[in-house]
């Protein structure tokens, strides 16, 4: 309730959480709002020419072009693109925590096993990873999801890495152990809120970027499977007819753009918020 | 002051200096209607606790206050008749340095590390000399003389990291001496250093405001430097000057309530002359309970290396020891002063006592030998022995609430329940002078006394029998420090404490300790108890450290 309470007097973080409530509403509301099928390939959704209809009129955001109505593909779609967004990204700052905080603190052989695996992952190109590890599973949305985690945790582990390294140096730390506390309780109670932070800027950061790697994936025919639609496989399925029909790539883009800023938004407010250290001051 | 300053005009001069400060909430003063002269070739020692604004006074002065946060208000800061506050910043440039230097506190930080010293040293004399390439180079060369470096030609070719702490200075010194500046700021200029190098910069600073005819404005919190080294006294509080005047008079009468407080917070060395234990503090006049002839810690023949671990792929790293052939005792209710100057070995001493970093040798702690013993079978030892460390702010977590971090070794120890936690925690806080809503806050909503004062809480939380105190005042000023003390001397006698008191402060030692061991590079150099060793001090090196520490008092000056 505090944490809301506070969000509310900012208004850059207010305007952060009304968008990103509102997109979410949309997403999980898609069906009652949807005004046609996402997958529907309409006759009315195309001019005599067979080329997409703009925005106005009979379809909202005008139509694709295979006539399907974009307004109710974006519906849809930000139900995936959230997913991968929230659900993939939170899988890779949640594995990037583990094994930056495990090296950190652990140090020895084991610590540096754990690293010089994160470097070897960093070098390999991620998008390289990401075919091979789609082409040999089945490409789901839930596969997407895992690949797009697997790629993503290891920036997240290299700067945790760094800072519980920092961290374990620090004179609270030996404090902690001058009273008898434990691994558990160290890590835990002394290190891994002081890495929230970090892992809250991370994980709204990778939202855009795993979005817009989701897309990347579908373009290359591994990710989201059509029909079904994404915010990026919208873009990318369309890029060739942005010169006819630009709005098939603005309106998308825009929306990830917005969507990405306001997870932003919310995460630094929250981030702020949740800092005891800002508490009593400006 | 001489008779010359009162005839010749002052060479810098601020007259009803406002500085503001800019906050959420709007401006707020930080330096408050201040005037001052400085006459030529006078030492001026501005001297104050922390937040007093003598910092900001001097940054005032030279043109750097950070723009987006302090602004000067009102007022004049003029040398020799320049008006310096409304300088352009190219202007300005000119002059600091050129007619204005400054000496920082912290001679590492204040070096570029990646530039060789002769680089540093002829960057700042072209720049303000123009002269070039090998005429710089021999004035760099002489600077470096003028300030007694050894081996000068060979130390322009050397990196910061390769000096120690004084040689470090005394290239900051040169720098600040090279292109002879009518007014040197020195900001702590020796706050930084060990009492012995504080002495030789101390006096070398002394020397040099004669050869080079500069005069001074000398930072200080610390009144023995004052003492050592003004001609006259600024004293600063809060942003206000409360008063100045010459220093004689000033040590000997002060006029304002707050000078007095100051002068008399500060320990001199010899105060305790003729007694055997610390002064008692509790109004209770029973004497000490008598003594158990156990000692509560026993260190025999304690050595500590480091650098023993082994590299992943890189093999053995060079051992190096830190700590040699340490033995002593201390018997319950007494302390031990543990005193040396930095990398003595005092502080890994006192680590290594409670476990905290691998040794060899004995460790007893109230009948155990800790030598060999495991994390969890350490935790009934830790119940005993605990530790308050140096910088109170760095030593508590600071996303954990106060109160938590006070009840957090009955957590780990499994000792209470949530309610009987809450009562320990308010009884604690109590017992350092807390109020018991201290327990909700954060500590960053503390002063640094106060944050000590937490630290102790949560060391006593277990009820130990043996603390040991890491430079434990080093970091509060001198008012708040002499009550920490005196609130650690109280916990002592009714709690039946026993302290091992690491400082480097002499006067710290002398004020607490029962016994005292002197240490230099990793060895005991002197012990017995604190009368012996302070009044009759048989190590030549005991010696220097006491006779190098500053007195407070401008009429019992040494000679420089």
């Amino acid at each position: 309730m505090r944490v809301l309470k506070m969000m509310v007097r900012q208004p850059a973080a207010l305007f952060g959480l009304f968008i990103v409530v509102l997109v979410m509403a949309l997403a999980v509301a898609a069906p009652l709002i949807a005004p046609y099928s996402p997958d529907e390939q309409m006759f009315d959704g195309l001019t005599l020419e067979g080329a997409p209809m703009p925005p106005g009129g009979q379809f909202l955001l005008g139509t694709d072009t295979l006539g399907r109505d974009l307004f109710s593909r974006l519906l849809y779609g930000a139900r995936t693109s959230l997913l991968i967004g929230l659900v993939a990204n939170g899988i890779a700052v949640s594995i990037g925590l583990l094994i930056g905080i495990l090296a950190g603190y652990l140090r020895g052989i084991f610590g540096n096993i754990l690293m010089r695996f994160t470097d070897l992952m960093m070098a390999f190109p991620a998008l390289l990873l990401a075919i091979v590890l789609a082409a040999l599973l089945r490409p789901s949305l839930w596969i997407v999801a895992m690949v797009i985690a697997l790629v993503n945790w290891v920036q997240v582990a290299r700067i945790v890495y760094t800072e519980t390294r920092g961290l374990v140096e620090r004179d609270f730390i030996l404090a902690e152990r001058s009273l008898g506390a434990g691994h558990v309780r160290i890590l835990f109670h002394h290190i891994l809120p002081h890495l929230m932070p970090t892992a809250i800027v991370w994980g709204t950061l990778g939202i855009a970027t795993t979005v817009l790697l989701e897309a990347t994936l579908s373009f290359l025919g591994i990710g989201v499977q059509p029909p079904q639609p994404s915010w990026g496989n919208i873009i990318f399925e369309s890029q060739s007819y942005f010169q006819a029909a630009p709005w098939l790539v603005f309106i998308p883009g825009a929306i990830i753009l917005l969507t990405a800023l306001s997870f932003n938004l919310v995460g630094d407010a929250l981030r702020d918020i949740l800092d005891p250290t800002q508490r009593g001051r400006g | 002051m001489t008779v010359s300053a009162l005839v010749t005009p002052p060479v810098l001069t601020v007259d009803r200096l406002c500085v503001d400060a800019r906050t959420p909430e709007g401006l707020r003063r930080v330096i408050d209607d201040i005037s001052f002269a400085l006459a030529v070739g006078e030492t001026l020692c501005i001297a104050g606790e922390s937040g007093s604004g003598k910092s900001v006074t001097s940054l005032a002065i030279m043109g750097l206050l950070p723009k987006a946060s302090l602004q000067i208000a009102a007022g004049s800061i003029s040398l020799q008749g320049r008006e310096l506050s409304r300088l352009s910043n190219s202007a300005m440039r000119s002059v600091r340095g050129g007619d204005i230097a400054m000496v920082f506190q912290e001679p590492m930080t204040s070096l570029n590390p990646v530039m060789s010293i002769g680089t540093q040293l002829t960057e700042a004399i072209r720049e303000h000399q123009g002269s070039e390439g090998k005429s710089a180079e021999a004035v760099a060369l002489r600077m470096l003389d003028a300030v007694e470096m050894t081996e000068p030609a060979r130390r322009l070719k050397q990196f910061p990291h390769e000096l120690s702490g004084g040689m470090r200075q005394r290239v900051m010194i040169a720098m600040a001496l090279s292109c002879r500046p009518k007014v040197l700021i020195a900001d702590e200029p020796t706050t930084a250093l060990d009492v012995t190098v504080q002495a030789q910069i101390l006096k070398l600073i002394n020397g040099l405001k004669r050869e080079f005819g500069a005069s001074i404005i000398l930072i200080t919190h610390d009144m023995g430097v004052v003492a050592q080294m003004a001609d006259r006294v600024v004293i600063m509080q809060s942003g206000r000057i409360i008063e100045q005047g010459d220093v004689v008079p000033l040590f000997n009468a002060p006029r304002e309530r707050y000078t007095r407080e100051l002068l008399a917070a500060v320990p001199r060395l010899g105060a305790h002359a003729g007694t055997d234990g610390p002064p008692r503090v509790s109004p209770q006049t029973a004497p000490n309970p008598p003594l158990d002839p156990q000692p509560i810690l026993t260190v025999q023949k304690l050595a500590v290396t480091y650098g023993r671990a082994t590299g992943w792929l890189f093999g053995k790293t060079p051992s190096l020891p830190v700590v040699s052939d340490v033995s002593f005792e201390i018997l319950p209710g007494q302390t031990l002063g543990l005193v040396g100057e930095s990398g003595s070995g005092k502080s890994t001493t006192g680590k290594a006592v409670l476990g905290l970093i691998p040794l060899d040798g004995n460790v007893v702690i109230d009948g155990r030998n800790i030598g060999g013993l495991s994390q969890r079978q350490m935790r009934p030892v830790r119940r005993c022995a605990q530790m308050i460390f140096q910088d109170p702010y760095a030593s508590l977590d600071p996303r954990m609430a106060v109160g938590a971090a006070i009840a957090e070794p009955l957590i780990i120890h499994g000792l209470a329940n949530k309610g009987e936690r809450d009562d320990r925690v308010a009884e604690l806080l109590r017992r350092v002078g807390l109020p018991p809503e201290a327990a909700s806050r954060y500590p960053h909503e503390f002063s640094g006394g106060q944050r000590q004062r937490i630290c102790i809480a949560r060391a006593l939380t277990l009820g130990p029998k043996l603390i040991v105190a890491d430079e434990s005042v080093a970091a509060l000023d001198v008012s708040v420090r002499g009550r920490v003390l005196d609130l650690m001397l109280e916990l002592q006698e009714t709690m039946g404490l026993a302290y091992l008191l690491i400082s480097h402060d002499m006067a710290v030692i002398e004020r607490m300790s029962h016994n005292v061991a002197v240490m230099r590079s990793g060895r005991i150099v002197e012990m017995g108890s604190r009368r012996a060793v302070f009044e009759d001090p048989q190590d030549a090196y005991t010696r220097a450290l006491m006779k190098a520490v500053p007195i407070p008092d401008p009429e019992r000056r040494q000679a420089s």
